[in-house]
């Protein structure tokens, strides 16, 4: 069987549990996921603490404008479920459709961390709002700049998994990977669902 | 290998596959519009100004029902085979939970 693995085929279902790394690269990484969770908490926590402290800086609802947060939040859900659709045709086998989906999510998450990046620019500049103007400062820009992160790191690892899959066609050996990659992307959107509520609704509540 | 026969079992199979997961296909886009009409209307809350006493549990929950769309749905937790990434999701959102009610009970109490 070993030597069946690269070759590209009739796929199982679930191709991406097939085998036992398939199956180990699936079970650590629901655990990774896990840990994600914990690791998030603590940011949302420490902001959740801190969000009143803005000592004599800009405040949230003073700086937050929430259009800007609508759009990035329609566009991390998009992507979200345009990366379903390259979840649904690597299923089917259809490599290329694959490939066309997760370039669009691709798209989408490079759109939402420009727009990120011209928010914090934005802040910076135009409230003088920087990471070490007060407690709220910096922990905001620690929990949703570390999120930004992960949809940067998120985006590489799809576009060097596309890159590097693109002439093997989809087989037992990296349909695994593309299924992780993409619980990974809809895991940040899991995130950015707790920080629009959390961060810049509830910013602008008070 | 009885090519002939295995054929024909796999496209009947095959076809099987794809009708479910076009089936999941629909689940998913239905999964989408409704957290898209969440989202809608947690930010219509808080732009038309509604009590904050309202407000807040209601986007609160808003949130934490998308997360769980997102995890059952797009992540696949409602197929079979999910029981320990289930184990090992909830574990976290034990422990995130805590964390959260920890650093925030010592900062306001």
């Amino acid at each position: 069987m070993a030597e069946d693995v690269l070759k590209s085929g009739n796929l199982p279902e679930n191709p991406e549990r097939a085998t036992l790394e398939g199956r180990n690269k699936f079970m650590g990484f629901w655990f990774f996921l896990g840990g994600e969770t914990v690791l998030f908490a603590s940011l949302f926590g420490t902001y959740l603490a801190l969000r009143n402290s803005n000592a004599e800086g800009p405040a949230s609802e003073d700086i937050f404008g929430l259009g800007l947060v609508f759009i990035m939040t329609v566009l991390l859900l998009t992507s979200s479920l345009t990366s379903v659709y390259a979840m649904y045709h690597m299923k089917n086998n259809d490599f290329k459709k694959m490939q066309l989906w997760l370039g669009i999510t691709v798209v989408l998450g490079l759109a939402f961390l420009g727009m990120e990046i011209y928010e914090f620019y934005h802040y910076v500049h135009g409230y003088e709002f920087g990471y070490t103007t007060s407690a709220f400062s910096s922990a905001f820009y620690t929990l949703v700049g570390f999120h930004g992160g992960h949809v940067a790191f998120g985006l590489l690892w799809i576009v060097s998994l596309m890159i590097r899959n693109a002439k093997r066609g989809l087989n037992l050996y990296n349909t695994p990977k593309f299924y992780i990659a993409s619980l990974y992307w809809h895991f940040i959107d899991v995130v950015w669902v707790f920080i629009f509520t959390v961060v810049y609704l509830l910013g602008k509540v008070g | 290998m009885a090519d002939h026969t295995n054929s024909v079992e796999n496209t009947d199979k095959h076809e099987f596959y794809k009708k479910k997961h076009r089936e999941q296909m629909k689940h998913q886009v239905v999964t989408f519009v409704m957290m898209i009409a969440f989202t809608l209307i947690a930010f219509g809350l808080v732009i038309a100004e509604v009590s904050a006493m309202f407000t807040i549990p209601i986007i609160l929950v808003l949130a934490a029902v998308q997360v769980l769309f997102q995890l059952y749905y797009f992540m696949h937790m409602n197929e079979e085979g999910h029981q320990w990434p289930a184990v090992m999701i909830y574990s976290g959102i034990f422990a995130a939970v805590l964390t959260i009610l920890a650093l925030t009970t010592i900062t306001w109490w």
